[in-house]
């Protein structure tokens, strides 16, 4: 399954033109396109995530820089040409992929593949043939280690433990506000993510002084949460945690609204942050909390948000979308600074330079991304982020959530 | 007390589901004797289909049920003609039947899949319909779970009758029973079967409609169907539609009482643990009859 998109190259070259000689002026030497390859998961269990979080922003980048007539380089502009492969969320294809994309379709970037095991997956293959990696929808604790181990690996949505600090500073503000008491009830699905979630929130939660008074694991897939949903209200728990992925997540705030169980905190996991949350829940998602967040005031997002809408028809999540679109535009400007397709430039700009992404200034420290929104709440129909509170933007959470209405 | 009684209900509802998303498969690997591996992106087909009519047309699922189940029936009629009835011609043995049917409907996975991907994208889907609570037994209960554990319980029941009272459904059971024979007493076989296997399509589309009302899906899910439903058949017996909704019954009970009282992290434990006792004591399912 490979696509090549020949890259045209547009009279409507945007402001950024004016920073560039016209693309017919081609230098000697200078290549005809940048080559940028990747494997994502078009199908299989990963394609929910990869198809709402990754392909549109990949694909409206493209456009948007071939469009623009490509990336500039010294004093000229190099299209975009794209070799796409379906890695059928499996490891061993996605691998198989960016090796040929390294060594047969000789790929001059390589983006990175959706989620945490196959970010690990590819790592060691990009760290030996030098390719930056800037995985942009992988959360895994030992992300400041493999940016140790990989130098050339940048990872941008921060640690299950971080997200859970998150939420447990803004909860112990809360606590100390006399607003919520200190019983919390938590439910998490046993697959990766939801116990890194879960382990960060156990140690977070203790160390801030709260009691969990239900603590339970599902097996990936359940759907049908009205039990567990029962045993959690029955805590007298004012704080309710879902370490959840997408389908989970939305059984159980369907599940909570009609069985009427409505604590003064509501936390749900991945999948929160999906318009599709919205669209389903529509003023009920108010008050609702989650991982992720974004600062939807900002014109930079506001003008994301419309050009997604235009691109894909639908509007993206408000967790990893726009980090995986600012690992894009740091790219471009580090392929930008460094003069062309200098892999070993790139990387050392990605490693010192600062950029100016849709998610405002970004800086890495030791490869990681460290100011990102940890903890999310819909409110007035966008997702705002409410924690850290240092963050520029910061909403004030809305506690308690207000009650369901019906439907 | 209460929390009992509700435990119990919600068990009862999930069980419900399981044996209507299992009735289908009952039919076509029971009678037709097609292990169909792509039952499950039928399923998710049928869930898409309601999707499209609700969205697009604001034809509620119930009523989308009329015009989805008609039309599964002639798509399974004509995969089963087409796709199907080749493979049964060859067949030299209901083993080697068995063996090539997994196999070609092993790619016709991936055709669906592809279909659907190619349709409506990999991304997640979820729409919401007749999502009220309905107060029963001192529990709480979704009326669209609730309409669909009805739905399963009265398709359940008049297929049930069907196959017990009627001509053409007693030809079907002596399908089921032994083809050979059935032949030898003036059954058309083939016929029969084909009948069979797109009656089994229509109910899989009915299944997948009504589910499609509480679950969240997306066009790589199917096999997650195909496995319940394969666990619920062969633990209820091959071909027995009463074993079906019986196994689906329990397997819900013992998914949500271990849930509740024991840990939801051994559900899927609780489900296998199940399935291995129940082929333990009865190698043939719950209702099935020892062949030979």
């Amino acid at each position: 399954m490979t696509t090549t998109t020949i890259a045209r190259r547009s009279a409507l070259a945007g402001a950024t033109a004016a920073l560039c000689a016209p693309a017919l002026a081609r230098g000697q030497g200078a290549p005809a396109a940048i080559r940028i390859g990747y494997a994502i998961s078009k199908t299989g269990p990963n394609a929910g995530g990869a198809s709402i979080t990754v392909i549109p922003n990949y694909e409206m980048w493209v456009r948007d820089v071939n469009a623009a007539g490509g990336i500039c380089s010294g004093a000229m502009r190099i299209p975009l040409q794209v070799v796409e492969y379906d890695d059928r969320s499996n490891s061993e294809d996605c691998v198989r992929a960016v090796e040929r994309l390294v060594n047969q379709d000789r790929a001059d970037f390589i983006l990175a593949p959706w989620g945490t095991a196959l970010n690990l997956a590819v790592g060691p293959i990009l760290n030996r043939a030098g390719y930056p990696q800037l995985a942009h929808t992988a959360v895994t604790e030992r992300a400041p280690e493999l940016a140790r181990r990989w130098p050339n690996s940048f990872w941008l949505l921060g640690t299950g433990s971080q997200a859970a600090n998150g939420l447990v500073e803004l909860l112990k503000t809360q606590r100390e506000a006399g607003r919520i008491n200190d019983a919390v009830a938590m439910v998490a699905v046993a697959d990766g993510f939801g116990i890194d979630l879960a382990n960060g929130m156990r140690g977070a939660l203790q160390r801030a002084g709260f009691r969990l008074a239900y603590d339970r694991s599902y097996p990936i897939g359940t759907q049908d949460m009205t039990p567990i949903l029962a045993e959690a209200a029955r805590q007298g728990a004012d704080t309710f945690i879902a370490c959840s992925y997408p389908p989970d997540t939305l059984a159980i705030t369907e599940q909570a609204r009609i069985s009427g169980f409505n604590p003064k905190v509501f936390y749900t996991g991945v999948g929160t942050a999906f318009p599709l949350f919205r669209q389903r829940f529509g003023d009920n998602a108010s008050g609702i909390m989650g991982i992720g967040g974004w600062n939807a005031d900002s014109p930079k997002v506001q003008d994301y948000l419309r050009r997604h809408r235009d691109f894909a028809g639908r509007e993206p999540d408000r967790w990893a979308s726009s980090i995986c679109y600012a690992s894009l535009e740091m790219l471009q400007q580090a392929i930008e600074r460094a003069g062309g397709p200098n892999r070993a430039a790139v990387i050392r700009e990605l490693q010192t330079g600062s950029f100016d992404t849709v998610i405002g200034e970004v800086k890495l420290e030791n490869n990681l991304l460290t100011r990102l929104w940890l903890t999310g709440q819909w409110q007035e129909g966008e997702f705002y982020g409410v924690a850290p509170s240092s963050m520029p933007g910061a909403r004030q959470p809305v506690l308690p959530k207000p009650a369901w209405r019906a439907a | 007390m209460e929390a009992v009684a509700g435990t119990l209900l919600s068990g009862v509802v999930l069980g419900g589901m399981y044996g209507l998303v299992a009735l289908g498969l009952t039919l076509q690997y029971g009678i037709a004797r097609i292990m169909n591996l792509a039952y499950g992106e039928f399923l998710v087909a049928a869930c898409f289909a309601a999707l499209w009519l609700f969205t697009a047309a604001g034809v509620s699922p119930l009523l989308g049920l009329l015009l989805i189940v008609p039309a599964a029936f002639l798509l399974n009629l004509l995969v089963y003609r087409i796709f199907l009835a080749p493979l049964v011609r060859r067949a030299a043995s209901p083993a080697a039947l068995e063996t090539d049917s997994i196999l070609a409907t092993f790619g016709l996975l991936f055709v669906v899949q592809g279909a659907m991907l190619a349709a409506f994208g990999g991304a997640y889907q979820n729409y919401s319909v007749l999502a009220v609570p309905v107060p029963l037994l001192g529990a709480v209960v979704p009326a669209n779970r609730l309409v669909a554990l009805l739905f399963a319980v009265a398709i359940g029941g008049a297929l049930f009758l069907w196959l017990a009272r009627t001509r053409a459904g007693t030809a079907l059971r002596g399908v089921a029973v032994n083809p050979v024979a059935a032949q030898l007493v003036g059954i058309d076989v083939r016929r029969a079967a084909a009948l069979a296997f797109a009656a089994g399509g229509a109910l899989v589309a009915a299944g997948g409609v009504l589910v499609s009302m509480f679950l969240t899906f997306n066009a790589a899910m199917g096999v997650v169907f195909t496995m319940k439903a394969l666990v619920v058949v062969i633990m209820g017996g091959v071909g027995n539609l009463l074993g079906c909704l019986v196994a689906g019954l329990l397997l819900g009970l013992a998914e949500t009482a271990v849930a509740a009282w024991v840990d939801p992290g051994l559900t899927l434990a609780a489900t296998y643990a199940l399935f291995l006792g129940v082929l333990i004591a009865r190698p043939a399912g719950l209702f099935g009859r020892v062949a030979r």
